[in-house]
C-alpha cells in the first residue's frame, strides 16, 4: 500500500486515558498497517466542539480551529490536516469555510491569531480519517489487504450526525449514507443495510445536560440495532461511541431494557481485519466488550 | 360524381392471416356485402399493398374502399386516398388482439371479423366523400374586442403572422389595467424586481402597424355571421356606427376589480388609507417617483400591511369563491415599491397561502431579502382610527388569535378579478323560455336587463354572448381546450377566460391569436376546427321532413344553428364542429352528413349476422365515442386485454350524435344489449363537444320508458362514462355487461 | 425596550448581533426544521416559530426562551432546509446573544454546561473531562453534586476500568504549551466580536 503522510489532529477525547483513547490506539494501529504516517499538529488545542458556542460565541470559537489550521500549515506544510473525531473535523472544516469565504472573518481571525504569533493562510485542507480511507485508498484497496475477514459478525453502521451533516462524505446522502456499511463489507463483515437509526442524533453534548431527553435517542439507536440482529454497532464519532456505549446501563434503568451491545470504531474493525491484536485494536478500552471482534483478533 | 364502386381489401399481416380465414372474409365482403370485388394481401399497409389499392382506384374506378386490417386509428396515412371514401373493419385491435388464440375460440373470433367486414361494407355503401360546403366566407381579418394587454398582444401577434386586426376598445385609450400600473411583476431573468409595463411601446407599435385598425370609445353593438364571414357593428361614443367584416373574433375584455366597498370589515370604503391593489398603483403613479403619502392626510407612510385573499377564496358564498392567482405576486411587487424607496418602511404581507408559482418564487425571495415580512395569518378586521388603521389577525404560525398591527398607515387589500364576460346566456335562455311560456310577466324586462351588459351582441339563437364555464368566466374547458369557447371562430383570452396576470394574459392572447388564424384558414376552405380538425362534412337536413321542433337549434353545443324566417334550421356550417349532436337530437331523423348519417350507422347495426335465440350467441352493440372510448378499446387491444366475443363496436363522433332510433333498430334487429360509451359529463366534463355526452345521457334516461313499453328489461341499454385512460376498465365493463345479458337472457324479439 | 409587534426592529437586531442572523428573513415557514429536530417535542418554540417571532418583533419571548438551548447540533435542519438557512448556527447565535444579554433562563442546564465547557477548554487549551464532569455534577451545590456523582458512579467506574477516565486528571491533565498566546488570542477574538456585535 502506498505510503501517505498527513498532518494529524487527534482531539481532546483521543488523548491518553481520555474517553476515546482507544480510538487513537486503533487509529495508530490501522494507519501503521495501511502505510499511513500521521504527523501530530504540535500544540493543537480543543476545537470547541458542538457546545462551545454557549460560552464562546462565534469568532472565539472559529479562532480555536484557525489556530490548529495555522499550526498545521506552519509545521506540517503541504499536508492535509486529518481529524478522527467528528466534532474536531466539523469544527475545523466549518471554520475553514467561514474563513475562506469571508475576508472580514479571516482578517478578524488573523488579528486574534497574531496575539499567539500565528497566521491562518488557508492552505491546509481539513479532512476526516474516513475520507482518507475512502478517497485516498479506496474500498477495493482496503479489501485487498484483509487478512482476517470479519466473517459472521453483523454490524449496525451508526453514522450519527457530524461526519454526515452538514458536509458529509462526498457522494453520500444525508438520509442514508452507506460508507460505514461499505467499510464493514470491505472488511468481510455483514452490514445491517436497513438500520433505520443510522443518522439519528445521540443527543451530543446534551447527553450530559439533558440526560432524559438524550437517553430516548440512545434507546432508539440501540433498539433498532437489536431489532435488525446486529452483533455490535460501529461508528466514526467518539461522542456517539461514548454516549451509546456508556449510557446503556442508565437507559436500561430508565426503560427497563437489557441492552448490552458493544459500540466500536471502524478503525478497530480494520485493525482486527488486518491481523492486529486485541490490544492494538484497543478492544480492551470498552465498557461493553466487543467479544466477537476479540475472538477474531485472537485467532 | 362517378358511380359508386366498392372494393374490399383484407390484410393478412400482423397475425391476421394466421388467426383468421381471410379468404372467407373476402368472400363474405363480396357476397354478403354486395360489393364489386374483394382482395387479400399479405401486408396491406406496405408500399405494395397500398399500390394495389391505388391501381384499382385508377384502373377499376373504385370509389369506396373497405380495409379489413387494423383500427381506423392506425396507418391513416397509408390508407388515405384523395377523393376516395375508406371504411375500416377493425380486425386487429378489435378482434384478434382481444381474443385468445386457441382452437376453441377460432369460430367466434372469425364471426367477429366477418361481422366487422359486413359492417364496413354496409357503411361504405351509405356514405360519400364530403364536398366542401358552398357556404363559406373567406374573410381573414381578426377582430379583437378589448385593448388591454391581452387584446393588444393578440392584435400584434396576428399582425406579425400576416393577418389584419381590428381592435375595439371601450375606453378612450389602449392599455387597459396594465397602463394603470407603475410597474409589473417581473417576467424575465432574473425575476428579482418589478419591471416596466411596456404598455407605451406596445401602443406605439400598434399605432405604427398598418395591419391594425383601432376603434376607441367603441363597443361591438351587433355581431352576426360565422367564421370567415362575421359582420360586426362597431358603435363609437358620439360617433358613427361602422360595420367591419372579419373572419374571427377574440374577446379580450379583461376584468373588473372586486369592489372593496363590499369588504367593510376589512376597512373597504371606510378609510382612504385602505385601498385595493389598483388603488395602490394609482397612489404610486400619483407620487410620480416620490414616496407614497398617506391618503388621509399626506403623512409619511411608515407601516404598510397587505391583506391577501381579500374577498377571495370565500367559502361562505358572500364573496369570490376563487383565487385570482396574480395577487400574491402583486403584493410582493407593491411591498417592493416601499422597500426600494425606503428600506425602513415596515411592510407586512398577511397571507393564508402564498401562491407564487414558477419564477415568482425568485421574486418572493428577493422581497424577503429586502426585508418584507410575510406572515401566515387570517385577517379578522381592519379598523381605522385617525390616520392609522389597526389590523387584527389570527397569526397561524404562532397560533396567536389576538395578533395585531396597530399603526398601519396604509392597508392594501388584495382583491380579485371579476371577468367582463357579458350576458350570462344561461339566465338569458331561462328568461326567454319564461317569456315564451308566459310563466313570468317580468321575463321581457329581465331579458333586456341581461342584454345590457352584452359584449358581443351576437345575433345567435342561443344568446348574445358566449357560454360561461365557472364563476362567470368565458371558457369551455380549463385544461383541454384553452381559448376554445363554445362559439366557433370566437376565442377568449386573458382574465375574461380565467383570472391571471400580465405574463399569462400575454401567453393566452398569443394562443388565442393562433386559434383565430386557424379558424379563418379553416373557414376559407370549409374545414372543421378542433376536435374534428380538417373534416369537410357538414350537416344538412331534409326540409320536407322537418317539423320545426327546434331540438337541433336548442341542443347544438356550439350555437351553430339559427332559425330562418320560416323557422327552419339554418346551419351556419362554419360555426359547426361536426359532432352530430343535431343528428342525434332530431326526432324525425332528417339531419345527416354526407359521410355520417342515421343510415350509415343504422346499416352497420343491421349488417351484423344475427344468430337465432337458441345459438347461445348473444349480440351486444357498443356505440363508442371516437374521442375517448374507442381509443381506450383500441389500447385494450394493444395491451392484449381480452373482452367478450359477442360485442360489435361502432365508433360514433360523439355520444350526442346517437339517435334513439339506433337503440330501437338494434333491439328490433335482435341485439340482446346496447352499451353506450361516452365521455364524462357534468362538472369536470371530458366531452370533446362539451355537451354531447350530457345530452346523450339525458336522452337515454328516456329510453327506459320505451323499453318498458316494449316489455323489455331496462338493463338492455346501458350508458357508461369512459375516459381514454380506461384501458383496463373498458374490457371489464364489457365482460360484466355480457355476464349481465347472459343472466337476463336473450332478446325476445330475436328472429321477428 | 418597548416591543413593536410585526415591525422589523428585532429582525434588524438579530441581523446585526446574531451569528448568521441575516438569513432569518429568508425563512419561508415550511416547518421542515421543526419536524426534523430530534428534540423537536422539547422546544417550546421550534426554529420555524422562532423565525416568525423574530419577524413579529417578539424580542423578550425569543431571547428568554429555552428553546434554542435544545439544539444538539445534529445539523438535520440545515441539510433539510429548502431555503438553506444555517439554522443550527442561528440557534447557537440566538442562544449566545440571550446569554450575553442576561435573558437566558436561569439554571438552563445546557446554557450552564456550555459555559463550563468553554471555561474548561480555554483554561488549558484542551478539555479536562474529569473536571468537566465534576463541575457539571456539582453545579447545583455540593450535596446535589455528591448525589449526581454517586448516581453516575457506575458510568465513571466503567470508563475508568476501560482506561478512558483518569482520576489523576484532577491534579492537572492535558494542556497546551503556549497557554499565554492562546489566552491572548481568545481575548482579542472576544474583543473584536463584542465590538462588532455590540455585546457588553
Amino acid at each position: 500500500m502506498a505510503n501517505k503522510t498527513y498532518s494529524f489532529y487527534p482531539g481532546c477525547s483521543s488523548q491518553n486515558k481520555a474517553s476515546s483513547s482507544n480510538y487513537l490506539v486503533s487509529t495508530n494501529s490501522m494507519c501503521q498497517k495501511l502505510g499511513i504516517t500521521l504527523n501530530e499538529v504540535p500544540d493543537w488545542n480543543c476545537c470547541g466542539a458542538s457546545i462551545g458556542y454557549g460560552g464562546g460565541g462565534e469568532l472565539p470559537r472559529i479562532v480555536l480551529s484557525a489556530r490548529n489550521l495555522a499550526l498545521s500549515e506552519q509545521h506540517n506544510a503541504g499536508q492535509d490536516m486529518v481529524a478522527t473525531c467528528a466534532a474536531c473535523w466539523l469544527a475545523s472544516r466549518e471554520a475553514k469555510e467561514r474563513l475562506d469565504h469571508s475576508p472580514q472573518m479571516k482578517a478578524d481571525a488573523n488579528e486574534a491569531l497574531k496575539e499567539a504569533g500565528l497566521e491562518y493562510k488557508g492552505q491546509a485542507q481539513a479532512r476526516h480519517m474516513v475520507e482518507v480511507l475512502i478517497e485516498d485508498i479506496g474500498y477495493d484497496a482496503l479489501k485487498a489487504g484483509v487478512k482476517k475477514p470479519l466473517q459472521g459478525v453483523k454490524f449496525a453502521g451508526y453514522v450519527g450526525c457530524q461526519t454526515n451533516r452538514p458536509f458529509g462524505i462526498a457522494g453520500e446522502s444525508f438520509e442514508n449514507p452507506l460508507y460505514l456499511d461499505n467499510l464493514v463489507e470491505a472488511m468481510g463483515g455483514e452490514a445491517v443495510k436497513s438500520y433505520d437509526q443510522k443518522v439519528t442524533c445521540c443527543g451530543g453534548a446534551l447527553a450530559f445536560s439533558e440526560p432524559e431527553k438524550s437517553q430516548k435517542q440512545i434507546k432508539d439507536i440501540i433498539e433498532s440495532a437489536y431489532d435488525h440482529g446486529a452483533d455490535m454497532i460501529v461508528t466514526p464519532c467518539p461522542l456517539c461511541q461514548a454516549n451509546v456505549e456508556i449510557y446503556q446501563g442508565e437507559v436500561n434503568k430508565r426503560y427497563g431494557t437489557k441492552f448490552n451491545i458493544p459500540v466500536t470504531y471502524y478503525s478497530q474493525l480494520i485493525t482486527v481485519a488486518y491481523g492486529g491484536t486485541a490490544a492494538e485494536a484497543g478492544l480492551n478500552g470498552h465498557v461493553v466488550a466487543p467479544a466477537k471482534l476479540a475472538e477474531i483478533a485472537g485467532k | 360524381m362517378a358511380e359508386q364502386k366498392v372494393a374490399a381489401y383484407i390484410c393478412q399481416g400482423c397475425g391476421l392471416g394466421d388467426r383468421l380465414d381471410t379468404a372467407d372474409l373476402a368472400k363474405i365482403a363480396q357476397k354478403e356485402g354486395k360489393i364489386a370485388f374483394a382482395k387479400e394481401h399479405e401486408f396491406l399497409c406496405n408500399a405494395d399493398g397500398v399500390q394495389l389499392i391505388k391501381n384499382d382506384i385508377a384502373n377499376e374506378a373504385v370509389t369506396h374502399v373497405v380495409i379489413g386490417a387494423c383500427s381506423r386509428r392506425a396507418k391513416t396515412e397509408a390508407f388515405t386516398f384523395e377523393g376516395i371514401h375508406v371504411s375500416r373493419a377493425n380486425l386487429r385491435e378489435g378482434v384478434i388482439w382481444v381474443r385468445p388464440d386457441s382452437d376453441e375460440h377460432r369460430e367466434t373470433t372469425q364471426e367477429m371479423a366477418a361481422d366487422y367486414i359486413r359492417m364496413a361494407c354496409a357503411e361504405a355503401k351509405k356514405v360519400k366523400v364530403p364536398e366542401v360546403s358552398p357556404e363559406r366566407g373567406g374573410n381573414k381579418r381578426i377582430l379583437v374586442v378589448g385593448g388591454g394587454m391581452s387584446g393588444m398582444t393578440a392584435a400584434l401577434e396576428a399582425s406579425k403572422a400576416g393577418y389584419q386586426a381590428v381592435i375595439v376598445e371601450k375606453s378612450g385609450e389602449l392599455g387597459g389595467w396594465a397602463a394603470k400600473l407603475h410597474k409589473r411583476i417581473p417576467f424575465n431573468e432574473p425575476f428579482q424586481d418589478p419591471q416596466e409595463t411596456g404598455v407605451a411601446e406596445m401602443v406605439a407599435a400598434i399605432q405604427a402597424d398598418s395591419n391594425i385598425k383601432v376603434y376607441t370609445n367603441a363597443v361591438t353593438s351587433k355581431t352576426s355571421g360565422a367564421p370567415g364571414r362575421f359582420s360586426v357593428e362597431i358603435s363609437q361614443e358620439s360617433g358613427p356606427t361602422t360595420t367591419e367584416e372579419v373572419g374571427a373574433i377574440i374577446q379580450a375584455t379583461g376584468f373588473t376589480t372586486y369592489d372593496i366597498a363590499k369588504l367593510p370589515e376589512l376597512g373597504g370604503g371606510k378609510s382612504s388609507n385602505v385601498v385595493d391593489q389598483a388603488g395602490l398603483e394609482a397612489l404610486m403613479k400619483a407620487a410620480n417617483g416620490g414616496a407614497i403619502k398617506r391618503p388621509s392626510d399626506g403623512g409619511e407612510v411608515k407601516t404598510v400591511v397587505f391583506v391577501q385573499c381579500a374577498g377571495q377564496r370565500d367559502d361562505t358564498g358572500t364573496h369570490l369563491p376563487y383565487c385570482s392567482g396574480f395577487c400574491c405576486a402583486t403584493s410582493v411587487k407593491q411591498a417592493m415599491y416601499f422597500k426600494d424607496a425606503n428600506p425602513d418602511v415596515d411592510t407586512v404581507v398577511l397571507y393564508s397561502d402564498l401562491r407564487l408559482p414558477g419564477n415568482n418564487e425568485d421574486f418572493y425571495r428577493n422581497a424577503q431579502r429586502k426585508g418584507v415580512t410575510f406572515s401566515k395569518g387570517k385577517v379578522k378586521s381592519v379598523e381605522a382610527s385617525g390616520n392609522q388603521c389597526k389590523v387584527q389577525f389570527h397569526d397561524l404560525i404562532l397560533n396567536d388569535e389576538n395578533a395585531a398591527i396597530a399603526d398601519a398607515d396604509l392597508v392594501v387589500l388584495a382583491t380579485g378579478q371579476v371577468p367582463n364576460s357579458g350576458t350570462n346566456i344561461d339566465l338569458f335562455q331561462a328568461a326567454e323560455a319564461e317569456a315564451l311560456s308566459g310563466t313570468n310577466p317580468d321575463a321581457e324586462a329581465k331579458i333586456a336587463e341581461l342584454k345590457v351588459v352584452s359584449v358581443l351582441n351576437l345575433q345567435y339563437r342561443q344568446g348574445p354572448d358566449m357560454p360561461q364555464l365557472k364563476h362567470g368566466f368565458t371558457d369551455s374547458h380549463f385544461i383541454c381546450f384553452p381559448y376554445e369557447t363554445r362559439r366557433t371562430g370566437i376565442y377568449a383570452a386573458g382574465p375574461v377566460r380565467r383570472p391571471m396576470d400580465i405574463a399569462q394574459a400575454t401567453e393566452d392572447a398569443t394562443g388565442a391569436a393562433m386559434k383565430a388564424i386557424q379558424a379563418v384558414e379553416n373557414a376559407a376552405v370549409g374545414r372543421a376546427a378542433h376536435p374534428r380538425s380538417g373534416d369537410l362534412s357538414y350537416p344538412s337536413f331534409r326540409k320536407e321532413g322537418c317539423t320545426q321542433c327546434k331540438r337541433c337549434t336548442v341542443e347544438c353545443p356550439f350555437g351553430a344553428i339559427n332559425e330562418d324566417e320560416n323557422r327552419y334550421p339554418q346551419f351556419n356550417e362554419e360555426r359547426c364542429r361536426r359532432c352530430g349532436t343535431c343528428m342525434g337530437a332530431c326526432p324525425v331523423r332528417v339531419i345527416s352528413f354526407e359521410n355520417y348519417s342515421i343510415d350509415s350507422i343504422g346499416s352497420q347495426i343491421k349488417a351484423v349476422d344475427m344468430p337465432d335465440e337458441f345459438s347461445e350467441k348473444p349480440r351486444i352493440l357498443i356505440l363508442a365515442c371516437e374521442n375517448d372510448a374507442y381509443p381506450a378499446l383500441d389500447m385494450a387491444g394493444m395491451n392484449r386485454i381480452e373482452y367478450n366475443q359477442f360485442v360489435r363496436i361502432i365508433p360514433v363522433r360523439c355520444l350526442g350524435s346517437v339517435n334513439t332510433i339506433f337503440i330501437t333498430d338494434a333491439l328490433n334487429s335482435g341485439y340482446d344489449g346496447v352499451m353506450l360509451m361516452g365521455c364524462k359529463h357534468g362538472e369536470d366534463y371530458q366531452c370533446h363537444f362539451v355537451k354531447g355526452s350530457e345530452l346523450a345521457s339525458y336522452r337515454m334516461s328516456k329510453v327506459d320508458d320505451t323499453l318498458k313499453s316494449m316489455n323489455m328489461e331496462t338493463e338492455r341499454v346501458a350508458t357508461y362514462e369512459v375516459a381514454i385512460t380506461d384501458i383496463e376498465r373498458v374490457p371489464k365493463l364489457i365482460n360484466e355487461y355480457a355476464a349481465k345479458i347472459e343472466e337476463i337472457g336473450m332478446n325476445p324479439f330475436k328472429g321477428f | 425596550m418597548s416591543e413593536m409587534k410585526y415591525h422589523n426592529n428585532f429582525l434588524k437586531e438579530v441581523e446585526e448581533r446574531v451569528e448568521e442572523g441575516h438569513m432569518v428573513k429568508m425563512c419561508m415557514q415550511c416547518g421542515v426544521c421543526s419536524g426534523s429536530c430530534p428534540f423537536g417535542p422539547h422546544w417550546a418554540h421550534p426554529p420555524q416559530e422562532l423565525f416568525m417571532m423574530i419577524r413579529a418583533g417578539k424580542r423578550e419571548e425569543v431571547l428568554s426562551s429555552d428553546s434554542m438551548w435544545m439544539c444538539t447540533s445534529c445539523y438535520q435542519c440545515i441539510v433539510r432546509c429548502p431555503r438553506k438557512l444555517p439554522i443550527t448556527h442561528i440557534m447557537h447565535g440566538l442562544a449566545y446573544l440571550a446569554k450575553r444579554e442576561g435573558l437566558a433562563p436561569k439554571g438552563q442546564p445546557t446554557a450552564e454546561f456550555g459555559q463550563m465547557f468553554w471555561d474548561n477548554l480555554t483554561k488549558d487549551g484542551r478539555v479536562n473531562e474529569l473536571k468537566l464532569s465534576l463541575s457539571l455534577y456539582f453545579k447545583d451545590g455540593f450535596g446535589q453534586g455528591v448525589k449526581n456523582a454517586m448516581a453516575m458512579q457506575s458510568v465513571g467506574m466503567g470508563l475508568m476500568k476501560a482506561g478512558r477516565l483518569n482520576p489523576m486528571e484532577i491534579l492537572g491533565g492535558h494542556k497546551i504549551k503556549d497557554k499565554s498566546g492562546f489566552h491572548a488570542m481568545l481575548k482579542k477574538a472576544r474583543e473584536i466580536e463584542d465590538a462588532r456585535r455590540k455585546l457588553a
